[in-house]
């Protein structure tokens, strides 16, 4: 027997798209329905940013308390190492996004969204099929939100499974992997190879391109690059994976390097993190008539697709694939729907890198500025004079807040850093660029002191080659 | 260090003070000898200013749109060789943009500074924070249309709600829009000039404006010939023929070539005729003057009036060149008109407008017939100038030049 509803919004995926555009929907006012056939909480929950965060914390920590074995650190001694257990880190990771998870359903629940647990199938624009525990249920909607979200691409000659594994796999390993072999040295892989480093595993990394975070400069990868090498992290460029050979019980990855000869390397696990692709196969999108965009759903400013009605959000619809941006589109396109204006027009979005240490970026680079034509400042402050970057032991990885302005307007176009912590300036980065700032304006602020923000003010006084504490 | 202090040089005829026009130099460059320093205007034309020596420059007095007495400090050069080599690395060295410090101001802008406030868009977009994005978004406001009164243009709150007050948001709601920015252009350099000159004229002179039309049908065929009779002389226009018209016709009402100098009460009646051609320029009205028109044959007239056309359109023109005259003739050439109400160029006493000349239905014989016709708008200084002195005058010329054979006949 097949149960229908109708409601005026549907939202199809519970990540963070997903789940942000069903609450504010349902704070609004509006029936709405959302479909996920797993836990909400999308990739960014479940098998993403937040147990990525606990493993690299833990790692950390892990890391940090090697340093106090033997002769001790800041008169801290330990006798003995510390002993890992894998299971427990995990379950503990596990605990972080259960209560998150239960978080987002009670979310859900207070906003009067009805939650479905199935997965949903399109046969047309507005109308699903969803098969759920009590069998299927058809639903019908004046609206829908299509938030599916991306999955980690695959390797032909590398498929997913036994040894080979992505990054969900990967946030969930019984034991740390003796030889950790790393395919793709974008921010997943050098996150949580730079993890699993941290845990003891020796870790190698192969990238097809002739540098690691190609998304980032040189000058802001050169501490990464530093930390790596400091760490026995072999990173082979502009190298191809060719595939494994299992071999006595002994599995070997084997690549080319940049002249074409073959190498092999004994491994116990593969990490394959060569990208993320949009979730467009098996819900019936075919079925939906919208119109696409690469890989990608095509939306506009809005977020419509080319169906009325048919919204899209998130990784589905194009880069930047970040649960930051699937959320602000989510939470717009609640309230288009409930008749507000809204567009999604941003200035910049920050990203962050969780690597060691840690990137973050918004707007401009100095040599995308040139390209398209501005002149530019470039004002540059080292964590290594920051105060309190040496108290909590910062200041000797090399990390810097670094800020582009246009040169004849003085507003800032980018801002950039690199150091321990630095993921957490971006909030007053992204601020300064969405409040069209000028460095006159960050320089202006009184930022406190000791903190690492002071090095945003230093580098914006050093624009004008006036900073006081270089 | 050797400092030298260029004063700002007596210009000639009388002038006493100097308006700026343009610098051409700021403190920090490093000037050579001759090098084009600044442009000053007086009352009649504006002077370019040269280096007299090589340095690199200090100080400099005034922006533009400042009067500067003749004698004072214009310019303060660093003369010293050595250090003239040095300074320009040292400029180069400093950090390109200047934080805005408290304290005095720089004594100049290098340039006037706009007073338009432009609309605020950087990198393609409005300068302006989320919150006002929002509220412009659901007020159906274009941004790019906004003014911005931050720093950098930025668009605040109240810029927004000033846009709205004045009937934004009704503008853009529309396909055809209404426009509220206000450009305020300075009015410094000539424009200044000539809207004090205007105003002085006009207050102080009682204009009489006199309007006749006059039969150019005998003339246009004598020009025609002429100008293909002596096809490598200058082109002749109609208005070398009432330049020479106009010296013959002074004869009869010789007060109307004169200056009347109010304050010393009398009139300087000349001999001389020079005739002041009003010009229309890229930079506004310049009236050069074709000097001793009395002693000049018709292809003289015309070779000087191109020439001084010219210099003044290029700029050219030299102070000598845009002043002196007794008398002026306005012509705006296709776009004369019927009639006009020409301003006397004071001191002088009379104006003469020249009109568009057309081909109109006329009755000559108690027929209709066809005649090229051109009217003369002429203004006099009613306190010299009676009424039936201006007819005279202009009769005189109308007969003159419906007969032009007269025109050359002594």
């Amino acid at each position: 027997m097949t149960n229908i509803r109708t409601c005026k919004v549907l939202v199809v995926g519970g990540g963070p798209g997903g789940y942000v555009a069903a609450i504010r929907s349902g704070q609004l006012g509006l029936d709405t329905v959302i479909v996920e056939a797993d836990r909400v909480g999308g990739t960014c929950l479940i098998r993403g940013c937040i147990p990525s965060k606990a493993i690299i914390h833990a790692a950390g920590k892990y890391e940090a308390m090697q340093a106090h074995v033997g002769a001790g650190h800041l008169g801290i001694r330990l006798d003995k190492p510390p002993i890992l257990e894998m299971k427990k880190l995990v379950a503990w990771k596990n605990e972080v996004v259960a209560r998150l998870n239960a978080g987002v359903e009670a979310l859900l629940k207070k906003a009067k969204v009805e939650r479905v647990t199935g997965w949903a199938t399109f046969r047309d624009g507005k109308t699903c099929d969803v098969r759920t525990a009590d069998g299927m249920l058809t639903i019908t909607a004046e609206h829908v939100i299509l938030a599916t979200g991306s999955r980690a691409v695959e390797l032909p000659f590398l498929p997913f499974g036994g040894n080979v594994i992505s990054s969900t796999e990967a946030l969930d390993l019984a034991e740390t992997p003796t030889h950790l072999a790393v395919i793709g040295a974008g921010y997943i892989g050098l996150e949580l190879g730079i993890a699993y480093r941290k845990l003891g595993a020796k870790v190698t990394f192969v990238e097809a391109l002739d540098r690691l975070l190609p998304l980032y400069d040189k000058e802001l990868t050169r501490p990464i690059e530093q930390w790596l090498k400091k760490h026995g992290v072999e990173v082979h460029l502009e190298a191809k994976a060719r595939g494994l050979e299992e071999k006595k019980g002994k599995t070997n990855l084997v690549f080319a390097d940049k002249n074409g000869a073959e190498h092999r390397l004994s491994v116990d696990k593969v990490l394959v993190t060569v990208g993320r692709r949009p979730n467009t196969e098996g819900w019936g999108l075919e079925n939906m008539a919208v119109d696409m965009n690469g890989p990608f759903v095509k939306v506009d400013k809005m977020c419509r697709t080319s169906m009325k009605n048919v919204w899209a959000i998130g990784d589905l619809v194009g880069e930047p694939m970040l649960a930051h941006k699937a959320s602000a589109q989510g939470e717009m396109v609640a309230e288009i729907i409930a008749g507000h204006r809204r567009a999604f027009d941003p200035v910049a979005i920050a990203a962050v890198c969780f690597t060691e240490p840690e990137v973050v970026g918004v707007g401009l680079t100095p040599d995308e500025a040139k390209k398209k034509g501005v002149e530019v400042v470039v004002g540059k402050f080292p964590f290594a004079a920051s105060g309190r970057a040496l108290s909590m032991e910062a200041g000797a990885d090399g990390g810097f807040v670094r800020v582009t302005a246009d040169k004849e307007s003085q507003v800032i176009l980018g801002i950039h850093a690199v150091g321990a912590h630095v993921a957490e300036l971006s909030g007053e980065f992204a601020l300064a660029l969405e409040m069209g700032a000028r460095l006159d304006d960050i320089a202006g602020t009184i930022h406190v002191h000791p903190t690492l923000t002071e090095a945003f003010a230093e580098a914006s006084l050093a624009a004008f080659g006036r900073a006081i504490h270089i | 260090m050797a400092t030298y202090v260029f004063k700002l040089p007596d210009i000639g005829e009388g002038v006493v003070e100097a308006e700026i026009a343009a610098w051409h130099v700021a403190p920090g460059d490093t000037v050579a000898e001759d090098q084009h320093l600044v442009d000053v205007m007086t009352e009649k034309a504006t002077v370019e200013i040269t280096s007299p020596v090589a340095g690199v420059v200090q100080s400099i007095t005034g922006k533009a749109g400042d009067r500067i007495p003749v004698g004072s400090d214009l310019i303060v050069f660093e003369t010293d060789v050595a250090a003239v080599e040095k300074k320009p690395a040292m400029a180069e060295a400093k950090p390109a943009p200047t934080l805005v410090e408290p304290g005095p101001a720089p004594a100049l802008a290098a340039r006037p500074a706009p007073n338009a406030k432009p609309v605020a868009t950087h990198r393609g977009r409005p300068l302006a924070s989320p919150a006002v994005r929002l509220r412009a978004l659901e007020k159906d406001i274009d941004l790019s249309n906004v003014p911005g009164s931050g720093p950098a243009g930025r668009i605040t709150h109240a810029d927004l709600d000033a846009f709205i007050a004045g009937g934004g948001r009704l503008a853009v709601s529309g396909g055809r829009r209404k426009r509220t920015t206000v450009t305020e252009v300075p009015i410094i350099g000539l424009r200044r000039k000539i809207a004090e000159r205007m105003q002085l004229a006009k207050r102080n002179i009682p204009h009489i404006t006199y309007v006749e039309e006059v039969d150019i049908t005998a003339l246009e065929e004598l020009r025609q010939h002429l100008n293909a009779q002596y096809a490598d002389r200058p082109k002749l226009t109609l208005l070398p023929f009432l330049m020479l018209a106009l010296v013959k016709a002074l004869r009869r009402v010789p007060q109307a070539n004169a200056h009347y100098d109010e304050a010393g009460g009398k009139l300087l009646q000349y001999d001389a005729v020079h005739i002041g051609i009003a010009t229309q320029t890229d930079a506004g009205l310049k009236v050069p003057v074709v000097k001793h028109v009395e002693a000049l044959d018709i292809w003289q007239a015309a070779a000087e009036l191109a020439r001084l056309a010219d210099a003044a359109r290029d700029n050219r023109a030299k102070a000598d060149d845009l002043s002196g005259s007794t008398i002026t003739i306005s012509s705006l050439g296709k776009l004369g008109g019927i009639v006009s109400t020409p301003i006397v160029n004071l001191p002088e006493v009379a104006i003469i407008g020249v009109n568009n000349a057309v081909d109109r239905p006329v009755v000559r014989n108690g027929q209709i017939v066809i005649r090229r016709m051109m009217n003369l708008s002429s203004s006099f200084d009613h306190r010299i100038i009676d009424g039936a002195d201006a007819a005279n005058l202009v009769q005189e010329i109308k007969g003159l030049l419906e007969q032009p054979a007269a025109i050359f006949i002594e």
